[in-house]
């Protein structure tokens, strides 16, 4: 505690963190124990599981290949427009999912801006998991690009400008120094692309649809039986709290843990 | 260090406390508006319905002509899925009058004894529905089966998905979906945007949808009718006006409104 808090804020940390809590119990306590690994092993969970982690795996991937050079360019580069662009890239971050599904569906679908091309070249998407990845990677890049820029910002050019003085290449000093430095801030960056790959529903569900195996992911599995057998649809949404939780504990405590301990 | 640095974080906090100051009051009007509702209902009647979806357009219509015929009466409309809307009544969802789109829905409800003798009202069938084109050119029942149709039904945990399965193991004819949706509506939409080529929808989704879709009927439905029951609620505390709502829709001229949007006569 190296400054003084004013007391009165306590009351107000305190219902924000049990608002955010309190509904994570009533979960755990709703849970069907004795039936609980019969209802998460069942084929449609175990599907669904499957491919959550699959397509989750695969957009986080493409986030990083093309989202950390975007960031990269935004962060180290001028041109014009620049600010307009960084704005309109990070939309999907605020824009609800159903509208980024529909906007993917008036581009990529049948009838949509590109649908005629790709129908031409053999390639369907409507339907696919690769229609699940795409929707995926809409609504998850952002949160890779906002946090990769902000770290190269923090970092500054300093060490990239003495490694080009001292006569590495441009794609030395981006492998050896731009990388390393920004790490921490790529590593959560990616933690949170999958996390919100893996929470994805409005997009995936307007865009790619729901079929067992192909594109019904474990949100999407959660929403429909929660109509038809509750008790599955809380056993699932608590297997996709903890499978979030695992993620965020195992990658999301060493940056922060470096970086408090930076200073000192 | 603390004494300079003591003013800077002052200054700091005061613009922060702005946001979360104006975000207790906005809790603070929200409770004050939610409360306010047990006020008005001196001077108003609010005669609250719940009714499924696919009543939207029709329910709109009646419960106009009811307050119409009710001048100090207020009639509230929520639409939502069936079991949605049975979920929220089973959790004390303050409503007068349910309009379920099954009789199943309804009779969870009537074991709850949550609601009074529900009457049916309404019934639906499905049909086929596809982009006005009819890209795959589907003219049967049969056809939906067809190797490069994409198809789109309802996923079979809900209910127009139960009449799908019912209607295809009736005609023996196996259907292969590329996807199974969470409601008609989603169907519906998947066809309207030319993602699919044909989906299996209620004769009144066809009929709402005017022309961004065809609707092919086919013989096989009629064995599957789906029944719409209506009840009041057993906690209503407008239970008179909740029956006078219920005869309303069961009327000649609440009849007349169903029957202009596709609805069959129980």
């Amino acid at each position: 505690m190296s400054i003084s808090l004013p007391r009165w804020l306590l009351l107000p940390a305190g219902l924000a963190a049990a608002y955010l809590l309190l509904p994570l119990v009533a979960m755990v306590l709703r849970v069907d124990w004795p039936g609980f690994l019969g209802l998460v092993t069942s084929p449609s969970a175990r599907d669904a599981l499957w491919l959550s982690l699959r397509t989750g795996a695969v957009s986080t991937l493409v986030c990083v290949l093309l989202g950390v050079p975007l960031a990269t360019v935004l962060a180290r580069t001028r041109f014009p427009g620049q600010g307009l662009l960084r704005s309109l890239v990070l939309l999907p971050l605020v824009i609800p999912p159903v509208v980024g599904g529909i906007a993917l569906l008036y581009t990529f679908g049948r009838r949509g801006l590109l649908g005629g091309t790709l129908e031409a070249l053999g390639v369907e998407v409507a339907f696919s998991t690769v229609a699940v990845v795409m929707a995926q990677v809409f609504v998850a890049m952002p949160f890779l690009v906002v946090s990769t820029e902000g770290a190269l910002r923090t970092a500054g050019e300093r060490y990239e400008v003495v490694a080009a003085t001292l006569g590495a290449s441009p794609s030395t000093v981006f492998r050896r120094v731009t990388l390393p430095t920004v790490l921490p801030g790529l590593l959560s960056g990616t933690v949170l692309a999958f996390a919100r790959s893996l929470g994805e529903f409005g997009a995936t569900i307007t865009f790619a649809g729901s079929l067992q195996g192909t594109t019904a992911t474990l949100p999407i599995q959660i929403y429909l039986e929660r109509v038809d057998d509750p008790d599955a649809a809380v056993a699932l949404s608590l297997v996709l709290v903890l499978v979030a939780v695992l993620v965020i504990g195992l990658t999301w405590q060493n940056p922060v843990a470096r970086r408090r301990r930076a200073p000192a | 260090m603390r004494a300079r640095t003591a003013p800077r974080s002052a200054r700091h906090t005061s613009p922060r406390g702005g946001p979360a100051l104006a975000g207790l009051a906005v809790l603070g009007v929200l409770a004050t508006s939610l409360t306010g509702c047990g006020g008005e209902e001196n001077e108003d009647t609010t005669l609250t319905v719940f009714a499924a979806a696919s009543l939207q357009d029709t329910f709109t219509e009646i419960a106009d002509e009811f307050e119409a015929e009710h001048a100090d009466v207020d009639v509230r409309l929520n639409f939502d899925g069936s079991s949605g809307l049975a979920e929220q009544i089973q959790g004390g969802a303050p409503a007068d009058v349910f309009a379920s789109a099954d009789t199943q829905t309804m009779d969870t409800l009537v074991a709850d004894d949550l609601v009074e003798s529900p009457e049916p009202f309404a019934t639906n069938t499905l049909e086929i529905a596809v982009p006005p084109d009819n890209p795959a050119g589907i003219a049967t029942f049969a056809d939906l089966a067809g190797p490069d149709v994409r198809l789109v039904i309802c996923a079979p945990e809900v209910p127009c998905g139960h009449a799908t399965a019912q209607v295809a193991s009736d005609a023996g004819v196996t259907l292969a979906p590329v996807s199974e949706e969470q409601s008609v509506t989603d169907v519906l939409g998947k066809v309207t945007t030319g993602e699919a080529d044909a989906g299996l929808v209620y004769v009144t989704d066809v009929t709402a949808a005017g022309e961004d879709v065809q609707g092919i009927p086919f013989e096989e439905s009629k064995d599957v009718v789906n029944t719409y029951p209506i009840a009041p609620v057993t906690d209503s505390e407008h239970g008179d006006l909740a029956a006078e709502f219920v005869t309303m829709v069961r009327s000649d001229a609440g009849r007349q409104v169903l029957t202009e949007a596709g609805f069959g006569t129980p």
